[in-house]
């Protein structure tokens, strides 16, 4: 089940283990990113806390975690590619792993369907 | 009703899909949707094109307004001939900086200012007060429209308009001249670090000239975006950011340009600027290890971790594909290039070290032509 925040971050959840990263929208608007500062492995994950940032040319912007746990994984090649976020943001463009996750966590987190009205009230 | 000025090119800006943001009062394209880096390379590599209507124009005229202008600016305007263009700085009565601007030599008697867009109505009333009666001051921005072709291809393009390059004026000089029947004073000046061509003409005919420069395969748009990094990577300062009204062109490094030692007219806090002491920062150029960009306001430190001084301008830099930033650096703490420093980061320090300006050592804005 994939979820959306109000602070344009995707999470993906399965067998507890989130998959997150920043939504189309959001690496649209940021324009050329040119950093992702991506946390360290063991790293501890807490839901609405800053886990990452974001560069682009113009600005920084902080990524807050949607979920609650211990960063298992990093992508990697964002750090020498971190324009993969402008090319799939949520895809190839992922940003880190979360695991340890109560999947019931997203439960109160926007459907893809609820993003995109989101979106449009913007 | 927007609260913002819009150019007479806010339409092509519009239906080129560019993203438009607040600048200086105005309503200007920050990026078109190839994005500021695309659009950086592409300045680098071939030609952009500039939207810089924003900007301020104002006419000076009379009795010997050059030697007039000589006692006001701290860069020497008498011994500016017809025909040159120079960068200069408005300032205050304590010598810090009001504003950069071009001062162009029109005619024995007649000068043409071209000053940023958000402190054109104070630079006017300052310079107006300091002028005598009989010197005339025309604020000309509203009749006057603005653009940069900017770029090592734009010599080529206005060959192809018909001007061949023993025609186009050579670095900081200006002519007159004519594209497709537009009247234009055409000026080898600009904000990238290449070879590149700013243009101005009637505010009417504008958007025709647009255009016409648009319509070439190898010409794009670029935004304040791109303006911004090519700035920086030649290490070119920002009005509101390196300078401002409490810093002087000394501080900021420009003492060698302004030619400071030769002045031999009284100018506006020559006295000030003449007098090493006064001097209690120094503009700094950092390269950073990474990719993370140290940004404006930000703490420097030493080697030692002592706080020295604040970033004004940093970002990631398109061309050494790593970040670079310009700092203050206290006077009495001041580093050499190899120094290393540290930006101080939310999370950790970001490693770097001085170096020398500018960043980006290949542009080809001093390139002869003929």
């Amino acid at each position: 089940m994939k979820k959306y925040t109000k602070e344009h971050e995707w999470v993906s959840i399965e067998d507890s283990v989130a998959t997150l990263g920043i939504t189309a929208y959001a690496a649209k608007e940021l324009g050329d990113i040119t950093f992702v500062e991506l946390p360290e492995e063991d790293d501890d994950a807490t839901q609405g806390e800053v886990l990452t940032v974001v560069e682009s040319v113009k600005a920084a912007t902080d990524v807050f975690s949607p979920v609650n746990g211990t960063v298992t994984e990093v992508n990697e090649e964002l750090e020498d590619n971190p324009q993969l976020v402008n090319s799939s943001p949520e895809e190839d463009g992922w940003i880190c792993r979360v695991g340890g996750v109560d999947k019931t966590e997203i439960d109160d987190l926007m459907t893809e369907e609820e993003y995109k009205s989101y979106l449009n009230s913007l | 009703m927007s609260e913002f000025k819009r150019t007479p090119l806010y339409e092509k800006h519009l239906s080129l899909k560019a993203k438009m943001v607040p600048f200086g009062g105005w309503e200007m394209p920050v990026q078109y949707p190839e994005g500021i880096i695309a659009e950086h390379h592409h300045t680098r590599r071939v030609a952009s094109l500039f939207d810089t209507c924003h900007m301020g124009e104002f006419r000076i005229k009379g009795p010997n307004a050059a030697e007039v202008l000589d006692k006001i600016f701290p860069r020497a305007v008498a011994s500016q001939k017809p025909g040159i263009a120079r960068y200069n700085f408005l300032l205050s009565d304590r010598g810090t900086v009001l504003d950069d601007l071009l001062i162009y030599r029109m005619d024995e008697d007649e000068l043409f200012l071209v000053v940023n867009a958000g402190t054109k109505d104070t630079d006017a009333e300052r310079i107006k007060s300091l002028l005598p009666e009989n010197i005339s001051f025309e604020d000309k921005s509203d009749s006057i429209g603005k653009l940069d072709l900017q770029g090592p291809k734009s010599a080529d393009i206005l060959e192809k308009l018909g001007i061949s390059k023993n025609k186009l004026p050579a670095f900081y000089h200006w002519n007159r001249t004519e594209i497709k029947g537009i009247p234009v004073l055409l000026s080898r000046t600009g904000y990238t670090g290449e070879l590149g061509f700013e243009f101005y003409v009637d505010a009417d005919r504008v958007a025709e000239l647009w255009d016409i420069l648009i319509s070439f395969d190898d010409v794009k748009p670029a935004g304040l975006g791109a303006r911004d990094t090519l700035r920086l990577e030649i290490g070119m300062a920002l009005y509101g950011n390196e300078l401002d009204d409490k810093t002087t062109p000394i501080e900021a490094g420009l003492g060698p340009m302004i030619r400071i030692e030769k002045r031999k007219a009284d100018f506006i806090a020559k006295d000030i600027l003449t007098d090493p002491s006064h001097v209690k920062k120094v503009l700094t150029p950092i390269a950073l290890e990474g990719r993370k960009a140290a940004r404006h306001g930000d703490t420097v430190m030493n080697s030692v971790e002592e706080e020295i001084g604040t970033v004004t301008s940093g970002m990631f830099s398109p061309l050494m594909k790593k970040a670079i930033a310009l700092a203050y650096i206290d006077a009495d703490k001041k580093l050499d290039p190899g120094s290393r420093i540290l930006i101080k980061g939310r999370r950790k320090n970001l490693p770097g070290e001085v170096v020398d300006l500018p960043f980006y050592k290949e542009g080809t804005l001093r390139i002869k032509l003929t």
